[in-house]
């Protein structure tokens, strides 16, 4: 493999990391809340708002049962609006971060709803209030599942990010579609391949390790 | 108002009133939503008091309201009707920041422990202390006092996994007495655990109930809780509370159905099988009456069956026999089969001799 298509991968993979670490980030800015929210509002939880919750809960899944190559291009005003462009990385991490943040929500909203009523119960029966049970209670007990949750949502942004190489979007997917598929370069598109494996891999061991840590509910030999 | 002795009322002169009952059930009903639509009764109309510095034990068969009558003392459960007072104030009508902060005179020790997994022992003892907006220094004290009241200073910083059942309950029972409360709610809190370990969680809390004046309120299914360290009993049944009074009194000489089948549930107490599978209600010629005794305080050792023999000439068959504590006092239980014909001369001996009878039956 010549000098240049390694320079052309290792930019790719930086491409694909920066937009994949600042869509993560930001969704998981907005779904953490959002998430908290959807399992909290319920009849008769915490933050009870069950009309709330309802709308809110037909949004989330509007948004994730969208392809979403589709969204990606049914977006463009929008991507325009915030990025001032609709091609490029910069441009991509719009739709990703809004493909991402429902998803984020779902899988926090997931893992809250995993810990164990009593505790709440416990919380509220020596005075905590619902937002110090939020901070206290629910967000600690439920952390080894939202980082685990969060674990997936990455993996998945990845697999996002190598689509909105399709609509010119930079990083390893662009690479792959642009040489590997349009210039006929099968070496190409399996480095492209081998790359994403490595990082998925890399991002699913270090999340597993960091759950597996956080966790206290078995015990450590 | 017919209001019993010690009412609390609004004025400061009457909560000087020494007999005040700390926590206080007024006429109190709740009623859930049914799954079917239709409301479900939980608790109807219960009275129920608990003088302060007392142990008083709920105890019911599961579904009889248990739960949902300790939930309301701490407003966990808001009643459909009636008060719920506890060191005066109505915790049912108090706004919710008001609740919370009363809710730190309240504390509440679980049967599943409800200990947060990802704190140590010290940390979930913290946790109300934390919550309350106490510093750092004043915390850290106060959790290793917690500690070595309840004998777990060496296991600080062991997360719950680590621990076994006993100490769990340990750590529950210090995080309830973390922000000094006046009363101590128990749901079941030695219903998961094994009878030894039970019996030093008991213990605790009795010394608790000794040291610091702490009143507890607590519900249960297991007559071996009551007989242990209540003082006072109430037995609920369908949403109502049948019995209640003294242990000693209640358990000696039980005046409900419900009461009479915690106690047949004991050991000892039951009669023997092959007794009970002949039993009938009905007398035969011939048949045998089967009668039970019971042995109170001064009569325990009364040699009454002798005398029965010797004055009247009446032989009993001991069918089964025991004697047991309650409350710190002995009690005997006796269950003899008389011929069916002797039947009201031996209770009128027996009454006459002050003790309890009951006729259980007929034995062909």
């Amino acid at each position: 493999m010549s000098p240049e298509m390694i320079n052309l991968i290792a930019a790719s993979t930086g491409e694909t990391l920066y937009m994949v670490a600042v869509s993560a980030l930001i969704a998981t800015l907005f779904g953490l809340p959002l998430g908290v929210f959807l399992a909290t509002s319920g009849k008769g939880e915490l933050f009870a708002a069950p009309w709330v919750n309802r709308v809110l809960g037909v949004i989330v899944n509007a948004t994730r049962s969208t392809p979403f190559i589709i969204l990606v291009v049914a977006i463009i005003p929008f991507t325009r609006l915030i990025a001032g462009t609709s091609i490029g990385t910069n441009a991509a991490i719009v739709p990703l971060t809004i493909a991402a943040t429902p998803f984020i929500a779902r899988l926090i909203e997931g893992a809250i709803r995993e810990v164990d009523q009593g505790l709440t119960e416990a919380a509220r029966a020596f005075g905590a209030s619902p937002l110090q049970i939020v901070l206290k209670v629910l967000l600690p007990e439920a952390l080894p599942g939202i980082v685990l949750g969060l674990t997936l949502a990455i993996v998945s942004l990845l697999g996002f990010s190598a689509m909105v190489g399709a609509v010119g979007g930079g990083g390893l997917g662009d690479l792959g579609i642009r040489y590997g598929y349009q210039r006929f370069m099968p070496e190409m598109m399996l480095a492209v391949v081998v790359v994403l494996i490595v990082l998925v891999q890399a991002v699913q061991s270090i999340g597993d390790r960091l759950a597996r840590h956080l966790n206290k509910r078995i015990r450590h030999a | 108002m017919n209001a019993p002795l010690g009412y609390i009322g609004d004025t400061p002169t009457q909560r000087l009133i020494p007999a005040q009952p700390i926590v206080r059930l007024e006429k109190v009903s709740k009623t859930f939503p049914g799954r079917d639509g239709q409301p479900v009764t939980a608790l109807r109309e219960t009275d129920l008091a608990v003088s302060q510095g007392s142990i008083l034990g709920v105890i019911g068969r599961s579904g009889a309201g248990k739960s949902t009558l300790i939930r309301l003392v701490n407003g966990l459960e808001k009643p459909s009707s009636g008060k719920v007072i506890v060191d005066g104030a109505d915790i049912a009508a108090l706004p919710e920041a008001a609740l919370r902060h009363a809710r730190r005179s309240i504390g509440m020790i679980f049967q599943h422990f409800n200990l947060l997994s990802s704190r140590t022992a010290a940390q979930n003892i913290a946790l109300p202390l934390e919550v309350a907006g106490f510093g750092k220094a004043e915390i850290r004290t106060r959790v290793e006092e917690l500690l070595a009241l309840v004998g777990l200073s060496d296991k600080r910083n062991r997360y719950p996994s680590e621990l076994s059942g006993g100490q769990k309950q340990r750590v529950g029972i210090a995080r309830a007495l973390a922000t000094k409360p006046k009363v101590l709610l128990s749901d079941e809190a030695t219903s998961a655990l094994d009878p030894e370990t039970t019996r030093s969680i008991l213990d605790l809390l009795a010394r608790i109930n000794d040291e610091l004046g702490l009143t507890i309120l607590l519900i249960t299914h297991e007559m071996a809780v009551i007989r242990n360290i209540a003082r006072e009993v109430a037995v609920i049944e369908g949403g109502r509370i049948v019995e209640q009074g003294d242990v000693f009194e209640v358990f000696t000489r039980p005046q409900h159905e419900v009461t009479r089948s915690f106690l047949a549930d004991e050991s000892g107490r039951a009669l023997p099988p092959y007794v009970q599978s002949r039993l009938t209600s009905e007398a035969t010629p011939g048949s045998q009456a089967v009668i039970r005794i019971g042995f109170r305080g001064p009569h325990a050792t009364d040699p009454v069956l002798a005398r029965l023999a010797r004055d009247l000439d009446i032989e009993a068959n001991i069918l089964s026999g025991s004697v047991d504590e309650i409350a710190g006092r002995p009690f005997g239980t006796l269950v003899v089969g008389v011929p069916e014909t002797a039947v009201s001369t031996t209770l009128d001996f027996l009454k006459k001799h002050g003790l309890d009878t009951e006729v259980l039956g007929y034995v062909a």
